[in-house]
């Protein structure tokens, strides 16, 4: 099935790194895992050992066996705790002084992106997904004004909570182009399944076309039927919580939906944006995802085609 | 083993009786228009021999979830906007006692879709229906109409403001902390 | 004041010693039947129902497991929508950790402290049953409201602001958070009976350093509760007062702050691992020196790691939150506690494996349960490593990884022991032995079930999988070893069902187990299976660590002490000599009165703040009750203190 095909080339693992954090974790990971497997499978040939032989041992020689391996322990707990400080330093230590600065608002159930800039008519405001350029640090800011969410994007870097009241920072590389799954990893209502979202890592040139293909207003409809769509967005509940720049729907409520048929997914990474799903999620959206926000619409067949057509326009 | 089944039998229906319309959450919504029976009156004089009084239930009326799902639209639709947080301002008062149209769900309801002389706008057709029964159902707790146990509490959803505790948020390193307002 | 006097038993006639029986059994009698239930204070009747009670708790939660797990069986699945998930998934967590793990771990104290430490019940017996029955309340009140649909749905950790007023409507929360509140009061109450009763009621010659190690884990046990529980019910009673009269302690827009929920909870929530693990531990110790018919290796740091484990557990509950983003210098500090702890663990492991090096052990049913102990117990305490250092907890936190540890930890280092310490002293418990052959069967079952559930969702959680999800998407790949921790799942619960059939069915057909099946050390053995409403004919007295491995052939006995009234001997706190008598109560209803006021005045307050003041009326006349003065047994005690 084709849609099963989009979604799924995203990468989505903490073993899998692509940028130099993920691969600092990783590496410390590897070291943990390695050195804990010894230790396991000593301490079990131990108790084997133990539980075969059959002669008494001395007591003395016990005593030292045992302080041994107490004093080993602490050893390797010394090591592990200078090879976690360690990685902890080199991750606080990504910057740049001209990051490419992301905005992330959690919202139940969504994710709110913003590109920041210092001129109001530059800045980018998108859903669920992230593009961002190979090889430059990006500073990621986190809010969120509901509940308690996690950013985590296992293929780059670590979680981070998104905590009403406390605006976070986070720093990410991505080191390889490629198509990133994040998730919230903070438990936040009904809809934490579904709550994920993209990172789309692409050359610099590549991204560069992105942001200011994002900067633009809507496409004005190119066809009667799109712009029958456009008159049905606009009139309708649509625009009450939907914004599409260029046109009269400017709500804050929902994502903005200006460059929706340049996205991937639906419904925070649920869904593969295709006119199909698209559709149903109009139509019928708490059946997909029960509980979310967005209501049921009562449209006609044509009125539903209409609103397609426009959407699908939004380029 | 017969008394034991029976015994669990009874239990079960208690709890099935107990299970309250308060804590439902149906999120599957309304049928796009529910039907209106009979206007619901603002007055009792009547010409002629008096029809029996009708109100309405609103369909969320005692349901918590909708409650605060109304709370929510409340202030995301900008109600919040002319009736402030039910003490009004631009709009009238929604916490007092009294009821300019009336304050049956029915009347609520259709003051919302239709509108109002002097200000009130009209809903119909931009706010789903089901939303709007919603609002009402919030609306109605702010006087006290509603069961207790099913209000709302306080809200936490005014802009969140940073807690006295929390430190700032280390300026990027490298240059100065950037403030795109 | 009177001092025990000591006598020489062989010189103790056979008559005396029947007519002593008749009349210790007419004094510690227990009333039968519905009134016996009601009014019982005698702690083997109670620790017994402590037991039943968690086991009963136990199975509900494991059942809520098992649905989950078939939920997360397939992806996009639709058998349990998210709203039923939610509340399953709390319901789940606060079950097991508040009324099956911490209840049983100090029902199995109540039950078997006063008899190891060779006394004849709890310091405080009345307090003793009105702890039950406000933890029996809180159970029944968390599944009143699961079945009523109105099953707490914000996790078993509740973070504000979710479970806040606005993100929380209803009643959910509010049930959650007094069910805290009973089983807080259960257990600080079980708490502070069991440390006075280790202080002071150890028989004659029982010094500290020769207290058996179980005895250690409850006393360091008991001591974390009274230290731990406070944070929590801070927190549950603030959430209580956000929801339920509009205070703002968690509000982030009116200057609360969401973060002081996480600090007060995991003060209390990481103790409580230990709280729940740290009475295993001792459960283990008494199993590998019963089965080794050896010493425990080194009592000293035995001692010592217990009492470590019980201070640094309260230094690491950041651990739980470094995803808040903290500095880094803080973050280091939790980092190194979290390593530090695993240096009193692993003193604990080498100790046993010297104690089993060489011994040729008998392999029983508690003791398989022990090596199944250690095999699960060391990965768990090996990923815990894991998750103590920043960096990788920032990946693998609320991830199925964490899912995976806690229940290595929490099943492996807790219900392994649990399920051998069972099989261990069912037996004293009931007077009959369990089936080898059925416990073999469900130590493997429950074994290979366990382990097929939970290591391959470490795994999931390196690939990405986040907890508390009702379901995920095909494309993501996790379906496959989900199903197999399902099946796994059913296995462990097979496996649970086999040890229950077996414990069923010995009461009624087991082989009759004797004073000492085991050949054990500790003073319980040396009294009938089933114990005497008295415990002892005599009280012991003791020479050594273990106490009845190092008995001498003419070791005293207390006498003295008047059979006609409920005395029990006082020691002193550092060598256990004799010191005074005391005198408690016997049986009465107002413990369960009062448990009744206070479980009314509770679920009033959930919906009107009044029912506090309703609710003080029937407690206070309970508790006038529960206090009026016995007259003529506190003279008695008075007028010899005297003379």
């Amino acid at each position: 099935m084709s849609w099963t095909c989009l979604l799924a080339f995203a990468g989505h693992s903490a073993l899998d790194p692509a940028g130099p954090q993920a691969a600092r974790i990783g590496d410390l990971w590897w070291l943990m895992f390695w050195v804990c497997s010894a230790v396991f499978l000593l301490v079990m040939a131990a108790l084997a050992a133990g539980l075969v032989r059959e002669e008494e041992p001395a007591r003395r020689r016990m005593n030292r066996v045992v302080t041994g391996a107490v004093i080993a322990t602490a050893l390797i707990l010394f090591v592990f705790l200078f090879a976690s400080t360690g990685t902890g330093r080199a991750l606080a230590s990504l910057s740049s002084a001209d990051p490419v600065s992301v905005e992330v608002t959690g919202h139940q159930w969504w994710w709110e992106v913003q590109y920041l800039d210092p001129v109001l008519a530059q800045r980018v405001t998108t859903a669920n997904e992230i593009h961002i350029p190979v090889g430059r640090p990006i500073r990621i800011r986190t809010v969120s004004h509901d509940v308690i969410h996690s950013f985590w994007v296992p293929n780059l870097h670590g979680k981070h909570d998104l905590i009403p009241g406390y605006d976070g920072e986070l720093w990410l590389q991505a080191d390889r182009p490629g198509v990133y799954r994040g998730q919230c990893a903070e438990f936040c209502g009904h809809q934490h399944a579904h709550m994920a979202f993209l990172v789309v890592a692409e050359s610099p040139a590549r991204f560069a076309g992105w942001l200011a293909a994002q900067r633009q207003s809507a496409s004005p409809p190119a066809t009667p039927l799109a712009q029958r769509g456009h008159d049905l967005f606009v009139q309708l509940q649509c625009a009450l919580c939907h914004t599409v720049q260029g046109t009269d729907a400017n709500g804050r409520i929902g994502p903005d939906l200006t460059h929706l048929a340049s996205r991937r997914t639906l419904a925070a990474g649920t869904l593969p944006n295709t006119p199909g799903h698209l559709a149903g999620w109009i139509v019928d959206s708490q059946t997909l995802k029960p509980s979310n926000p967005m209501p049921a619409t009562s449209l006609g067949s044509n009125d539903l085609e209409a609103l397609l057509a426009f959407l699908d326009g939004l380029k | 083993m017969r008394r034991l089944a029976t015994g669990l039998c009874a239990l079960a229906l208690t709890f099935a009786a107990l299970a309250c319309e308060r804590e439902e959450r149906r999120f599957q919504t309304l049928p796009a228009k529910s039907a209106r029976a009979q206007p619901v009156r603002l007055t009792t004089l009547q010409p002629g021999q008096s029809l029996p009084a009708r109100s309405g239930h609103g369909p969320y009326d005692e349901n918590a979830w909708a409650i605060s799902e109304g709370e929510r639209l409340f202030n995301q639709y900008n109600c919040s906007g002319c009736h402030f947080h039910g003490g009004g301002g631009i709009g009238p008062p929604l916490m007092d006692a009294k009821w300019i149209y009336g304050s049956d769900p029915q009347n609520i309801y259709d003051t919302i879709v239709e509108g109002r002389p002097n200000g009130m706008p009209s809903y119909g057709g931009h706010v789903p229906d089901d939303q709007i029964w919603k609002i009402e159902a919030y609306v109605r707790t702010l006087s006290g109409l509603a069961p207790k146990a099913a209000e709302p509490d306080r809200s936490d959803q005014m802009e969140a403001r940073r807690s006295e505790q929390a430190t700032s948020p280390a300026a990027p390193r490298g240059q100065k902390a950037e403030h795109p307002q | 004041m009177s001092v025990a006097e000591v006598e020489d038993v062989g010189y103790a006639g056979e008559n005396a010693d029947a007519e002593e029986r008749r009349r210790l059994e007419r004094t510690w009698w227990s009333p039968k039947g519905l009134r016996g239930w009601l009014t019982d204070v005698d702690h083997k009747a109670i620790g017994k129902r402590y037991v039943g009670t968690a086991l009963v708790f136990f199975a509900l939660g494991g059942i809520e497991a098992l649905l989950m797990r078939l939920q997360l069986a397939r992806p996009e699945a639709r058998l349990i929508g998210p709203d039923r998930y939610d509340q399953l998934f709390t319901v789940h967590g606060s079950t097991m950790m508040f009324l099956f793990a911490v209840p049983i771990m100090l029902g199995m104290g109540t039950y078997l402290v006063p008899l190891m430490i060779g006394t004849r019940n709890l310091a405080f017996p009345r307090l003793n049953a009105f702890s039950y029955w406000v933890y029996v309340a809180g159970g029944l009140l968390l599944y009143a409201g699961l079945f009523t649909n109105t099953g707490p749905d914000a996790g078993w950790f509740a973070y504000v602001p979710l479970s806040g007023p606005a993100f929380s409507p209803g009643k959910r929360v509010d049930i959650w958070a007094q069910m805290i509140t009973f089983t807080e009061i259960s257990s600080l109450a079980v708490a502070v009976n069991l440390i006075t009763t280790i202080f002071k009621h150890r028989a004659p010659g029982m010094s500290l350093n020769r207290v058996p190690l179980f005895v250690w884990s409850q006393l360091v046990t008991s001591f974390m509760v009274v230290f731990a529980m406070p944070a929590v019910m801070l927190c549950s009673l603030m959430l209580a007062l956000d929801r339920l009269v509009d205070t703002h302690f968690f509000n982030p827009s009116e200057g609360g702050d969401a973060l002081l929920w996480q600090h007060l909870f995991w003060f209390f929530g990481h103790p409580e691992v230990y709280i729940i693990f740290i009475p295993a531990l001792g459960m283990v110790s008494s199993i590998i020196a019963a089965s080794t018919r050896r010493e425990v290796f080194g009592y000293l740091p035995m001692v010592m790691s217990l009492v470590a484990t019980g201070f640094i557990g309260f230094g690491l509950w950041v651990h739980h939150m470094f995803a808040t983003g903290l500095p880094q210098l803080g973050a280091s500090f939790f980092t190194a506690a979290s390593l530090m702890i695993a240096i009193p663990s692993g003193t604990q492991i080498f100790c046993w494996l010297a104690t089993l090096w060489g011994s040729r052990p008998r392999f029983t049913t508690p003791l398989l349960y022990v090596l199944g102990f250690f095999f699960v117990f060391v990965i768990g305490g090996l990923t815990g490593v894991m998750l103590g250092s920043v960096p990788l907890d920032l990946q693998v936190h609320d991830t199925f990884f964490v899912v995976a540890h806690f229940h290595y930890v929490l099943i492996g280092g807790a219900v392994f022991p649990l399920l051998g310490g069972l099989s261990f002293w069912l037996p004293k418990m009931t007077g009959r032995r369990l089936s080898e052959r059925l416990g073999r069967l469900s130590f493997w079952l429950v074994f290979v079930g366990f382990n097929v559930t939970f290591f391959p969702m470490h795994q999931l959680g390196l690939q990405g999988m986040p907890r508390r999800v009702y379901t995920y998407l095909p494309e993501t790949g996790w379906g496959d070893l989900n199903l197999l921790a399902t099946i796994g799942a059913g296995i462990l619960g097979l496996g649970v069902l086999v040890f229950v059939v077996n414990a069923l069915q010995s009461l009624r057909h087991g082989e009759m187990a004797g004073d000492d099946p085991w050949g054990a050390d500790t003073l319980e053995w040396s009294t009938s299976s089933p114990p005497p409403s008295y415990n002892f004919l005599r009280l012991p007295t003791v020479a050594g660590r273990y106490a009845l491995w190092s008995r001498r052939d003419d070791q005293p006995e207390v006498t003295g002490l008047r059979s006609d009234r409920r005395e029990m001997l006082v020691t002193n706190l550092l060598d256990a000599e004799p010191d005074h008598r005391d005198v408690l109560p016997g049986p009465t209803i107002w413990p369960f009165i009062l448990a009744c006021g206070v479980a009314m005045t509770f679920i009033y307050a959930i919906f009107n703040p009044w029912g506090f003041v309703v609710g003080a009326v029937p407690c206070a006349v309970a508790l006038i009750a529960w206090f009026w003065p016995r007259g003529d047994m506190d003279r008695d005690v008075i007028m010899e203190k005297r003379s």
